[in-house]
C-alpha cells in the first residue's frame, strides 16, 4: 500500500516538472524517429505485409493476384503441413522439458562449486552457446558421422545419427540441448542464487537432513519462477526451428524431419510460393502468438498471486 | 568435520570438472580433427593427438575458400548492426524515459507489443522487399533488417528510468540540452550495460543464421556463419578441412567470450528479463 501512494507522488512530481516546460519536438523527432523508421520498415511492415499475401497467389517477388482463402484451404488439406507441423512439436518434446531440466541440474552443479572450479566448469558448459549454429552442426556431423564418427566408435555403434528415420530427430534435439543448455544454465545459476541462505540453515537447523527433501521443499518452489521463464522461452524459440534441421539433415530422411519453418523456406524459396509461403507463415505466427500470450497470462497471474 | 568437508567440497569440484570437460569434448575432436591429416579420419581406433600437429587444412581453407571474405563480410555487418541498434535504441529509450511527449505511451506499447512478432515468419515480405530495394546480396540486406530490435530499447528505458529525478533536471538547469544530457551524462554513467548490450549484439549478428542464409545468394557476399556449411558441399566432405573452417569462424565470438565473460553473463541476463 505504502509503495504505491509513493509511486503515485513520483508520478505527480514528474508531471509537475514537465508540464513547466514545452515539448522540444525537434529533439524529440531525432530521437526517436530513426529507431521507428527501422522498426516499422523492418518489422511492422512485414507483418501486415505477410498477412496480406496470405490471401495471394504471389510468386517470390511479390506478383500475383487476390485468391480468397484458397490458400488456407489448401493448407488445411496439406498432408506435408500437418507433418511438419507435428515433427516441430516432436522435436519440442525432446528438447523443451530436457533442456530445463538439465539447465536446473547444470545450475545446481556450478552454484555449489568454490570461485575458480565454479568458473571454469561454467565457462565449459556455457562455451557451446556462443558458437554459431553451423560450427556446431559442422562438428556434430563429424563427430555423429556414421562411418567414422567417435560417437559411434565409443558406442561400438554404426547407427546412422541424422539419416536414420527414428534418430534423426532425437539426434537433432540432442545437439539442440548440447548447444542452448548454457543460456539455461545462466538463468538458473541468477534464480538459486536469489534464494536467501537463511532458507537452507533454518532447514539444517530443522534436521530437514537429506539433500533431496531440501530441493524438493526449498529449492524448487523458490526457483519455479525461473523454471517457467527458462520453459516458456525455449518453447516460443522451438517453434521456430529451422537452422539446425536444415543443416543436419534437410528435413530427411524422407521428410521426417521436416519442420513448419523448413516447409515454409521450401515453398518460398525453392517452389516460389510466396502466397503459399505466407500462409505457412501466418499459421506459425498465430502459433507462436498464443505461445507468447499464454506466457504473459501466466506471468501476470503469479504476480497478482 | 572439516576435513570430511574439504574432501567432499575436492571430489564434488573434480567430478564437476569432469562433466564440464566431457560436455566440450565435440570441441576438442573438432580441433584435434582440424590438425591431422585426412587419411587419420577414416582410421579405427582414431587417434586421440594430432600428432602430428598439421595446418594443412587451416592452409587449405584459407587458400581455396573465400573465407578471409567471409570474416571480413562478418566483421562488418555485425560492426555496423552492433553500433547502429546501440544507437538508434539509445536514443528511443532515452526519449521515452526522459522526455514527456503526446504520444510517448503509444509509441511504448507499439515497441512492447513487437517482442510478440517472430522475426522468422516475416521472411518473405522482407526478401520482397530487400528485393524491390535492391538490397539482395548485399551488406545492407544483411544489416537493414537486424536493426529493428525492440527489446534494446525497452532496456535502455528502464536503465535510465532508474536515474535519479535530480540528476537530469540539475542538467538542465544548466543548460544541458537532452542530447547533451543523453551522451555526456546518461551515457558515460551506463556503460555497463552498453557493453553488455554491444557484446550480447555483436554475438547475436556474427552468430545469425537464418536471415543472412535468405538474402545472401552470392557465395563472396556470404557472412562466415553461412559461408562455411558451403566447404562442404564445394569438395565433398574432407573433414580436416571442415573442421578448421568451423574453428576458424567460432574463433571471434569464442575468444569475445573468454575476454568478456561477466560481461556476456549480464547481456543474457539483462535481455532474458531476468536482469
Amino acid at each position: 500500500m505504502a509503495s504505491i501512494s509513493t509511486e503515485a507522488a513520483d508520478l505527480s512530481v514528474q508531471r509537475v516538472r514537465h508540464s513547466r516546460r514545452r515539448t522540444p519536438w525537434g529533439t524529440v523527432i531525432i530521437l526517436v524517429v530513426p529507431f521507428l523508421i527501422v522498426y516499422v520498415a523492418f518489422l511492422i511492415y512485414p507483418t501486415v505485409r505477410v498477412f496480406q499475401l496470405s490471401f495471394t497467389n504471389s510468386d517470390i517477388a511479390g506478383i500475383g493476384s487476390y485468391v480468397g482463402v484458397a490458400n488456407y484451404v489448401k493448407l488445411w488439406k496439406d498432408p506435408i503441413f500437418w507433418q511438419s507441423l507435428w515433427h516441430t512439436a516432436y522435436f519440442i518434446i525432446l528438447t523443451v522439458v530436457p533442456n530445463t531440466l538439465l539447465g536446473l541440474a547444470f545450475g545446481l552443479i556450478v552454484v555449489r562449486q568454490k570461485k575458480v572450479v565454479r568458473s571454469i566448469v561454467l565457462v565449459l558448459l556455457f562455451m557451446p552457446f556462443i558458437l554459431p549454429v553451423s560450427v556446431v552442426t559442422q562438428i556434430y556431423l563429424w563427430v555423429l558421422s556414421a562411418a567414422y564418427g567417435i560417437i559411434n566408435f565409443l558406442l561400438g555403434t554404426k547407427i546412422n545419427w541424422f539419416q536414420d528415420p527414428n534418430w534423426a530427430m532425437p539426434s537433432v534435439a540432442f545437439v539442440t540441448i548440447w548447444w542452448t543448455v548454457g543460456f539455461n544454465i545462466l538463468l538458473f545459476i541468477a534464480g538459486l542464487e536469489a534464494i536467501p541462505k537463511e532458507y537452507y540453515e533454518a532447514a539444517s537447523l530443522d534436521g530437514a537432513g537429506g539433500g533431496f527433501r531440501v530441493f524438493r521443499f526449498i529449492t524448487w518452489p523458490l526457483v519455479w519462477p525461473v523454471t517457467s521463464l527458462v520453459f516458456t522461452l525455449q518453447l516460443i524459440l522451438q517453434w521456430k526451428i529451422f537452422d539446425q534441421v536444415y543443416l543436419l539433415t534437410n528435413g530427411g530422411p524422407f521428410n521426417r524431419t521436416i519442420v513448419v519453418l523448413m516447409y515454409m523456406y521450401q515453398q518460398a524459396f525453392t517452389r516460389y510460393k510466396g502466397g503459399y509461403a505466407s500462409t505457412i507463415s501466418i499459421a506459425l505466427f498465430v502459433i507462436i502468438l498464443i505461445t507468447s500470450l499464454t506466457q504473459i497470462r501466466l506471468l501476470r497471474s503469479r504476480g497478482a498471486a | 568435520m572439516t576435513a570430511r568437508r574439504t574432501i567432499t567440497s575436492a571430489v564434488t569440484g573434480f567430478l564437476s570438472v569432469a562433466i564440464g570437460l566431457i560436455w566440450v569434448f565435440p570441441l576438442y575432436w573438432a580441433v584435434n580433427t582440424a590438425f591431422t591429416v585426412e587419411e587419420k579420419t577414416a582410421q579405427i581406433p582414431p587417434s586421440w593427438f594430432p600428432a602430428p600437429i598439421l595446418i594443412d587444412a587451416f592452409a587449405y581453407v584459407i587458400k581455396y575458400t573465400a573465407i578471409i571474405r567471409w570474416y571480413v563480410n562478418s566483421v562488418i555487418t555485425s560492426l555496423a548492426i552492433t553500433g547502429c541498434v546501440l544507437l538508434l535504441t539509445m536514443m528511443c529509450g532515452y526519449a521515452l524515459s526522459q522526455m514527456k511527449f503526446r504520444g510517448r505511451q503509444f509509441v511504448y506499447i507499439a515497441i512492447l507489443a513487437g517482442f510478440m512478432i517472430p522475426a522468422a515468419t516475416n521472411v518473405v515480405p522482407l526478401f520482397m522487399f530487400m528485393n524491390t530495394l535492391g538490397m539482395v546480396n548485399s551488406y545492407w540486406g544483411i544489416i537493414l533488417p537486424q536493426l529493428a530490435a525492440p527489446i534494446a530499447v525497452v532496456i535502455y528505458k528502464q536503465f535510465f528510468d532508474q536515474m535519479p529525478l535530480e540528476l537530469s533536471d540539475a542538467a538542465r538547469m544548466d543548460g544541458g540540452t537532452d542530447l547533451r544530457i543523453l551522451f555526456r551524462l546518461f551515457l558515460p554513467l551506463n556503460w555497463g550495460v552498453t557493453w553488455a548490450l554491444a557484446i550480447i549484439l555483436f554475438i547475436g549478428a556474427w552468430n545469425n543464421f537464418f536471415w543472412p542464409f535468405i538474402v545472401i545468394g552470392k557465395t563472396p557476399m556470404m557472412t562466415i556463419t553461412v559461408g562455411i556449411t558451403q566447404v562442404q558441399s564445394w569438395y565433398g566432405i574432407a573433414y580436416p578441412r571442415q573442421m578448421a573452417s568451423a574453428v576458424l569462424a567460432a574463433l571471434p565470438t569464442a575468444v569475445l567470450f573468454v575476454i568478456f565473460q561477466r560481461r556476456v553473463a549480464q547481456g543474457v541476463a539483462i535481455t532474458s528479463g531476468i536482469k
